[in-house]
């Protein structure tokens, strides 16, 4: 199932489906390793629930919800929680 | 042989460490050309040959998304070193081999340092750098920076390079059938039209081209109009094709390509990662601690409060020593010199100028060690994830805090150390939104101007006004930010795409140098602009002097007390050492004459250029409320703001006042009947918004390039602080509070 990197729940994994932004913000994303069928977890967000870190490639990367409003991610169904 | 080496990698790649270990103390940090990005430069020494070295800006790519990677990539291409020493993360080998696979595409000689292997190793990653070696064409190198092992190696690969000047070839990736064919049109017509190519390859200004590269564009469109607007017509149509077929961008196809090689190559047998790449390790347990919902934030201010406090308790103990140093040479050369205006140059003028802004060194140096040991330990990124949505909102940076209460968020900071904490920011517009608002927070130089005013007007209050002051200052350092994002600095914020590295032990040679290097920058600055501010400063204070005329009548009237009385008492006032007591008659004649000697220097500081400026701004200032005397002081507070209580007290005739001991003037102005608490008020909030001393604004020229944001800051500080002291004196005077 395909959702937004945003709705995505703390440990939840899953592998990038696309990143639909270009630009600087396309270019930083892609440039810091998140690419279609690049593995992620979501490692925890910040007090106030933005930004968001990720597990990504063996490094944690952060970033602002509306800025991973931009990434979408290929999820397993069970592991969606709610 | 000789030959320069440039040192490229990813941020957090152990670069620097690497720097420091291969040219121990022999650095050269200077600029480059006409940006604020920091270059260093070194010097590697082999028996047999001497490698001269450069650290490029850390980066994680070469697209020009950042000043730091428009520098790395134009010293590449200009300076044309003869070798690049490409640092790799082993323990991040895949994203960091993308910076490497750029350098490749671009056709340089590059050698790869796979640093930090030990960490590597330790999380389960073997890497077999022989088999990437032939892979990738180039020379690969373990090496573990921290300890210096394999640094020969890498420097004796490195000259060999150079000896045997190997030959590299462009790496050709396939970047997609469509994105390919384009390509290869694309570079007949470079090649064709001799566009570029002198500088550039030409199969990189196409690839360039398909990564809309701003920097390559507009030099292309520059050098031929046509012949850019072509490839740029090619670039659209191979757009518009990949998003009707694929749904996705050329620059996106490129970056994806790029990732699937560095794929590619790690599956034939050059990485066994034992366990799964996205596993937590000792870092990550750690951060789910500093970075929890509740504990975070409670420990980021412990943190935080506790480098504050480590910071100018122990800095205290040093400024001490400089500023008794610099009063026993004042002391000194007040008895050898004679008295006159040499003697006042140098002394009020020079020694006090400089020996003031020295005297900031010990807290810059324990400040920036406390604020490296923060940054190199990785905890400093995890503040700014912490606190980027508040900061955020107006538009800073999560990174701007720490600017933020280094200037006396904290109250008590300064905003020197504040204003060189912006460097930690890498997004432009929000740095220099940050280094244009630290100078509102209350440092240490203005808490004796609010004790000297919350003493005289609100001594009931004092707590509650401190308590009301840090808030005001925050607000008003955010609000004019936000003021400042939407107006003279407006733009998108930067993305916050960033990495939290993991936790590390600094090592101390890092801190060390980092530190010196900070020190050295301003006490360079020291020893010039501020010592010509100082003594321009001095010359308007003194200049012209009190007519002849004047001075004697000042002369007659200490002579009529004089001989007023019996002579036994002036004569043992003029024998008598200093600290020995006196009798009660003698000390009555000595108060007698320092009350004329008060009044003589209150006389002369108004006859001064700086009297006059405030005499003549009074018809501006009465408007808060603001008489000559408070506007030579504030005048005086440029030059840093607790000089506005002496000079208030020399205004105010009582001689020069202690500002850390201003009880006497605080009674004078509460007394005073021009004088009201809300005067008081307004001449706070005055003090809180308005120019920042000379050596900040030096420090912001420098810092953001540009003295025109220095001016920016006196005037446009200065104009918003006078609106607010007015707003607060017609309300209140119209009103009725506070008035008596």
């Amino acid at each position: 199932m395909r959702i937004n990197l945003r709705q995505m729940s703390d440990n939840q994994a899953g592998k990038i489906a696309a990143v639909k932004v270009a630009g600087d913000l396309g270019r930083r994303i892609r440039d810091m390793g998140m690419v279609p069928g690049t593995d992620i977890k979501i490692q925890g967000r910040a007090p106030l629930y933005d930004p968001v870190a990720l597990r990504i490639r063996g490094a944690t990367l952060t970033l602002r919800n509306n800025e991973a409003d931009h990434i979408e991610v290929e999820v397993e169904e069970e592991c969606k929680q709610q | 042989m000789q030959a320069t080496v440039a040192l490229a990698g990813n941020p957090n790649s152990g670069k620097t460490t690497l720097f420091n270990e291969l040219t121990g103390a022999r650095q050269h940090v200077g600029n480059y050309p006409g940006v604020t990005v920091e270059k260093k430069e070194g010097t590697y020494t082999h028996p047999d040959f001497k490698l001269h070295i450069v650290d490029l800006p850390g980066t994680y790519s070469l697209t020009a998304y950042s000043l730091e990677e428009v520098v790395a990539r134009d010293y590449l291409v200009n300076e044309k070193p003869e070798v690049v020493i490409n640092i790799v993360d082993s323990s991040n080998l895949e994203r960091n081999l993308y910076l490497a696979v750029q350098f490749l595409e671009m056709g340089i000689p590059v050698c790869i340092a796979l640093n930090m292997i030990d960490v590597a190793k330790k999380r389960g990653i073997e890497i077999n750098a022989d088999k990437l070696s032939s892979l990738l064409g180039v020379p690969v190198i373990p090496t573990i920076a921290r300890t210096g092992q394999g640094k020969q190696e890498l420097m004796e690969s490195a000259a060999h390079i150079v000896q045997v000047k190997k030959e590299f070839r462009a790496l050709k990736i396939s970047y997609g059938d469509d994105v390919d064919r384009a390509m290869l049109d694309m570079e007949k017509e470079i090649e064709a039209g001799n566009f570029l190519t002198a500088t550039y390859p030409a199969r990189w200004i196409a690839l360039k081209y398909m990564e809309k590269d701003e920097q390559i564009l507009s030099q292309g469109q520059k050098h031929n109009p046509d012949l850019s607007a072509r490839l740029e017509e090619t670039v659209k149509k191979v757009s518009s094709h990949l998003l009707n077929t694929l749904d996705t961008y050329p620059e996106a196809m490129v970056a994806d390509q790029r990732y699937g090689y560095i794929k590619s190559l790690l599956k034939q047998g050059v990485i066994y990662q034992k366990y799964d790449q996205n596993r937590l390790y000792s870092s990550d347990k750690i951060d789910k601690v500093l970075t929890n919902r509740f504990l975070g934030p409670l420990i980021m201010l412990a943190v935080i409060a506790g480098l504050f406090h480590l910071v100018f308790t122990y800095s205290a103990v040093p400024v001490n020593w400089l500023e008794s140093f610099f009063g026993w040479i004042g002391h000194g050369l007040y008895t050898i010199l004679p008295d006159g205006l040499l003697r006042s140059l140098i002394i009020s003028g020079i020694i006090d100028g400089v020996g003031g802004v020295l005297g900031f060194v010990p807290l810059i140096m324990f400040m920036f060690f406390g604020i490296a040991f923060l940054e190199d330990s990785g905890y400093l990124a995890r503040v700014a994830f912490m606190l980027d949505r508040v900061f955020r909102i107006f538009g800073l940076h999560g990174s701007s805090v720490m600017a933020f209460i280094v200037s006396g968020g904290i109250a008590g900071g300064c905003a020197v150390p504040g204003v060189m904490a912006t460097r930690t920011l890498k997004s432009p517009r929000e740095r220099l939104a940050t280094l244009l608002t630290v100078p509102f927070m209350n440092c240490g130089a203005k808490l004796p101007v609010f004790a000297l005013l919350i003493a005289a007007f609100f001594a009931k209050y004092e707590a509650a006004i401190m308590f009301a002051i840090t808030l005001g200052a925050w607000a008003g350092a955010l609000l004019v930010a936000k003021l400042l994002r939407v107006t003279v600095i407006k733009g998108e914020s930067t993305p916050f795409v960033m990495e939290l590295p993991p936790y590390r032990m600094p090592t101390f040679k890092g801190l060390a140098i980092h530190t010196w290097e900070r020190t050295w920058q301003y006490i360079k600055k020291a020893g010039t602009v501020i010592l010509g501010f100082s003594i321009i400063l001095w010359t308007m204070m003194t200049f012209p002097m009190l007519p002849e005329s004047r001075v004697g009548e000042f002369e007659s009237r200490r002579q009529s007390i004089l001989v007023s009385v019996p002579a036994s008492v002036s004569t043992e006032l003029e024998r008598i050492d200093e600290g020995t007591d006196l009798s009660g008659a003698a000390r009555d004649l000595k108060k007698q004459l320092q009350i004329i000697n008060y009044a003589e220097a209150e006389a002369g500081l108004r006859y001064s250029v700086a009297g006059r400026i405030g005499t003549a701004l009074e018809s501006v200032s009465q408007w808060a409320g603001f008489d000559w005397r408070t506007n030579i002081a504030l005048l005086a507070g440029f030059a840093a703001k607790e000089v506005m209580v002496s000079t208030l007290g020399t205004a105010y005739s009582l001689g020069e006042v202690d500002p850390e001991a201003s009880g006497p003037l605080s009674e004078k102005l509460a007394e005073d009947p021009g004088w009201s608490p809300l005067m008081g008020l307004g001449l706070i909030v005055f003090t809180m918004f308005y120019a920042p001393c000379f050596v900040s604004v030096v420090c912001i020229s420098k810092e953001s390039g540009s003295w025109k944001w220095g001016a920016f800051a006196v005037i446009f500080n200065t104009l918003l602080a006078f609106s607010l002291a007015v707003l607060i004196f017609q309300t209140g005077s119209a009103l009725g509070v506070l008035t008596n």
